[in-house]
């Protein structure tokens, strides 16, 4: 391989010219590694002597040459017959030049099948004229639709072990095409091959005269480069904000990728979910020449002129354009994991750069994505399984949909330390907060700040604003919890309140306290522990007042402060970040309390001296 | 779009995910073309800043001008360079002649395992550019390495993120799912994770991008008035020269984009065994 990848590459670059990567999928043993072996040789991409070295080789060890013995690259490929994972090679057309990521077709590899066509931008599906649709054929093409890969040519291959016969090759067409449309992919074309004696490869085969399509080279060189993203409007996703404060350098830039349109110097943008917004200063790079503007695909470091707090996951938009909002959402999900995954099971979803919990809220339908059966009944996606479901996360995020902005569309999920499933995002659900979001979306982005910022107060203080909410029902010791907390945390130089919602309904709603309008009262009630939470304290709460359902709206209008939720007693939530028992023991629990405080990376260090 | 800027954002990002997701994060340098572009691009990803330590394994047969020139860039550039070596086979006298691949496994992946894990001393630049060593060691969960996928094979089958367990193997054949930029950044206590920002790179991309950006690379690599130069840059016993009159990145370029010689053609330790460097590699070889 190294001499076949470097060598085949130097000779490419003559000239500057386009590059695409292809992925070429389908069932075990349909022919994969023969057909790359094939693209190499008859595109003339080997390097001399390589095809007769290793005929020779074959020769000398008493074995039938074969085309896939060009890629083997590992030992343990070689050992088993199989491709592994999703190698690289190259070839070149007259139109430009390959990488071919060859990804593996045996179903224990699904996810190294997956890694490979993710990377892809268009994809060549193998269908065995001798065996005709099979198992994986099936699930590699729902995958490749998942995965947004529009661009797919079927090679239905071997065509000479059924005598080259236009009636096998129709049949497998029609059976093969209903079954894609059902996933929603639309191939280009169908091409009848042989990979081992060259058929329709480089040259129209003389054994299929039936045959007026292009060849297999040809049809590669029909695949489009995606249509730039820079005309779209403008995301980025927050990937990190730096501030590095080393020989005299006090920018601090946002950085992140421009999945699409153009960031230019003077923008207003709108970072989601938090809905801050700011004014574009600069557009900072390192060893280039000075830009006011850049646009998608690229890296990006910008500067803004108030310096407000944003964070790694949220999306920069511009105002008028923003992506969505909600803790719900529906998806089609593919499932790699060994263990399945689970209602009820609490998961990490990333989505952008974003991290956040996720369960499942409604399993709508499980597919084994082999023969699209469905069945309405299953209570947990099984390995290799697609799912049709709606996904609950722990706090807003902000995305779009799938068949609108790709990048921000998508997302995985990761059980224990890996990644397990990956999905897209089909439609948005509301949850019951749009309201309240709407509302702090829009005091958050006329809120006049300070020059103290959130940053300033978390490095004096020492800990992160947050509202630690006991919840739990009556008689549990929860008011007696707070107090103990409050005091804790004050003592050990903490900025802490507590915040009786009583305190609120009798100065503040004095005007409402009779009618009692509940939804006004959480409403007043949110809006006060936001500007507590604006000035950085750890507030501490007991919801006696407000029903669990009002939690959702107290963490909208807080956010993006946490709502840390800590249930005392039986039945918590399944969104309880710490469970106590009651009445036991108050100090255990404060103890424990401030424990997760710092789990949380909320409590990072002792406060400042002053 | 320009291929060479799409490999830049790649590898920026790549960088910019390893920073934000690796307390203890690290980036090997070995001097040498790949790991010096690596090094430049972690330049451009943190904006002329580099924010995390660089290490380099000094099996002491490495060619004089490149420990030079390491501490030369490190003193230039503020880096935080931190060395490390195995002591015990160096004074028990391991070199080549008691074999190629036994005298690697000693000197690079022992001394680089062992480093990276804090339990063998890391020799760390001060302020005066003197070396000494560090305080209470601590094992990088992130590596950062300048692997490329066209290198030779087993390279190939690299993911950008590539989980190690604690024993720094690499088991190939299961290995995460890796899609859509998002990458393997949740590891159990003891292993750690390789970072390979330039694996979609080829040799000709790095030689493009050292011309574009107009940074320094040593002299090795060049035709210094000899009419030879080094192509890939190891030990001094086991890398060979080639005979080659390019002076510059230009030059070079031109003549691989000729030459149907491999790039690893010269380091002796690959002829040893067919297999040579995946087996390696399968140890925690770079």
């Amino acid at each position: 391989m190294t001499s076949v990848a470097a060598d085949t590459q130097n000779r490419l670059q003559l000239a500057p010219r386009e590059q695409m990567n292809i992925v070429i999928v389908g069932h075990v043993d349909h022919g994969k590694s023969t057909l790359v072996g094939r693209l190499l040789a008859d595109s003339g991409s080997l390097p001399d002597g390589k095809l007769e070295a290793v005929q020779a080789l074959c020769k000398r060890q008493g074995k039938l040459f074969e085309y896939a013995f060009l890629l083997d690259a590992l030992e343990a490929e070689r050992d088993q017959g199989i491709t592994i994972d999703s190698a690289r090679c190259f070839f070149k057309t007259d139109e430009r030049d390959y990488i071919i990521i060859d990804a593996p077709g045996h179903i224990e590899f699904l996810k190294n099948m997956i890694s490979g066509a993710a990377r892809a931008e268009a994809a060549i599906l193998l269908i065995d004229a001798n065996e005709g649709v099979r198992e994986n054929s099936r699930r590699h093409g729902y995958v490749l639709s998942m995965l947004g890969i529009r661009q797919v040519t079927v090679a239905v291959n071997k065509m000479d072990l059924v005598d080259y016969d236009q009636a096998v090759f129709d049949r497998i067409e029609e059976e093969y095409r209903a079954f894609l449309a059902g996933c929603g992919l639309v191939p280009q074309r169908f091409v009848p091959i042989s990979a081992r004696q060259g058929d329709n490869i480089a040259e129209p085969s003389a054994h299929m005269r039936w045959y007026k399509g292009p060849t297999i080279l040809e049809s590669v060189d029909l695949f489009k480069k995606a249509p730039p993203r820079e005309d779209k409007a403008l995301r980025v996703p927050v990937q990190d904000v730096y501030k590095f404060n080393t020989r005299g350098d006090d920018r601090r830039i946002v950085a992140g990728r421009i999945e699409s349109g153009r960031i230019k110097v003077g923008d207003r943008v709108v970072f989601s979910p938090s809905g801050k917004g700011s004014t574009v200063a600069s557009v900072e790079v390192f060893n280039a020449p000075a830009t006011e503007s850049m646009q998608a695909p690229h890296c990006v470091g910008f500067t803004l002129t108030e310096q407000i707090f944003v964070e790694r996951g949220e999306i920069a938009s511009h105002v008028d354009s923003a992506p969505r909002v909600s803790t719900r959402f529906r998806a089609n999900l593919f499932w790699l994991g060994r263990k399945p995954m689970q209602k009820g099971k609490s998961y990490k979803l990333k989505l952008t750069t974003k991290e956040v919990g996720v369960h499942i809220h409604e399993l709508l339908n499980v597919i084994d994505a082999s023969e699209l059966d469905s069945s309405l009944d299953k209570d947990e996606v099984g390995r290799h399984d697609v799912a049709d479901v709606i996904l609950e996360t722990r706090r807003p995020v902000a995305f779009d949909l799938t068949h609108e902005f790709e990048a921000t569309g998508r997302f995985v999920i990761v059980d224990d330390y890996d990644v397990a499933g990956g999905g897209i995002i089909r439609e948005v659900v509301s949850d019951s907060f749009e309201g309240a979001r709407a509302d702090a979306r829009r005091r958050d982005f006329e809120w006049v700040g300070g020059d103290v910022s959130r940053d300033d107060r978390a490095a004096r203080f020492g800990h992160r604003a947050a509202l630690v909410l006991l919840t739990g029902g009556a008689g549990v010791g929860k008011a007696l919890i707070a107090r103990k907390l409050e005091r804790a945390l004050f003592d050990a130089g903490r900025v802490a309140y507590l915040l009786d919602g009583r305190n609120v309904l009798l100065g503040l709603d004095q005007d409402i306290a009779t009618t009692m309008d509940s939804g006004e009262l959480v409403r007043r009630y949110a809006e006060v522990a936001h500007l507590f939470l604006d000035a950085g304290h750890l507030v501490v709460s007991t919801t006696n007042t407000f029903a669990l359902a009002d939690h959702g709206t107290i963490s909208t209008l807080v956010a993006p402060a946490p709502v840390v939720l800590v249930h005392i007693g039986d039945d918590p939530p399944h969104n309880a970040d710490l469970v106590l028992p009651a009445q036991t023991d108050p100090e255990g629990c404060v103890t424990a309390i401030r424990a997760m405080l710092r789990e949380q990376n909320l409590v990072v260090r002792p406060p400042e001296p002053r | 779009m320009d291929h060479l800027q799409q490999l830049e954002d790649q590898s920026v990002y790549i960088l910019r995910e390893a920073y934000k997701h690796f307390k203890s994060l690290c980036m090997l340098w070995s001097i040498g073309k790949d790991s010096t572009v690596l090094l430049w691009l972690a330049r451009k990803a943190f904006f002329g800043h580099v924010p995390f330590p660089l290490v380099h394994i000094d099996t002491s047969y490495k060619i004089p001008e490149m420990i030079a020139y390491r501490d030369r860039l490190a003193r230039e550039w503020s880096l935080r360079m931190v060395v490390g070596q195995n002591r015990e086979a160096l004074a028990d006298g391991m070199n080549h002649t008691r074999g190629r691949l036994a005298c690697c496994k000693a000197l690079k992946t022992d001394a680089l395992r062992h480093t990276l894990d804090g339990t063998w001393p890391r020799m760390v630049m001060n302020a005066r550019g003197q070396y000494e060593p560090e305080d209470n060691p601590e094992p990088y969960t992130g590596v950062i390495v300048g692997a490329r996928a066209d290198e030779e094979g087993s390279r190939s089958k690299e993911r950008y993120f590539s989980p190690r367990d604690h024993n720094s193997d690499w088991d190939v054949a299961d290995q995460p799912p890796e899609l859509w930029s998002q990458f393997k950044t949740d590891f159990a206590p003891g292993t750690h994770v390789r970072i390979h920002p330039l694996l979609d790179w080829t040799e000709i991309n790095i030689w493009e991008y050292i011309e574009r950006e107009n940074m320094p690379i040593i002299d090795l690599y060049f035709d210094r008035g000899e009419g030879i130069r080094y192509r890939s840059l190891g030990c001094g016993p086991c890398t060979g020269n080639i005979r080659s009159t390019a002076r510059t990145p230009t030059e070079i370029i031109t003549e691989l984009r000729v030459t149907t010689i491999a790039e690893r053609a010269g380091r002796a330790q690959d002829q040893e065994d067919p297999h040579a460097m995946e087996k390696l590699r399968r140890e925690g070889y770079m």
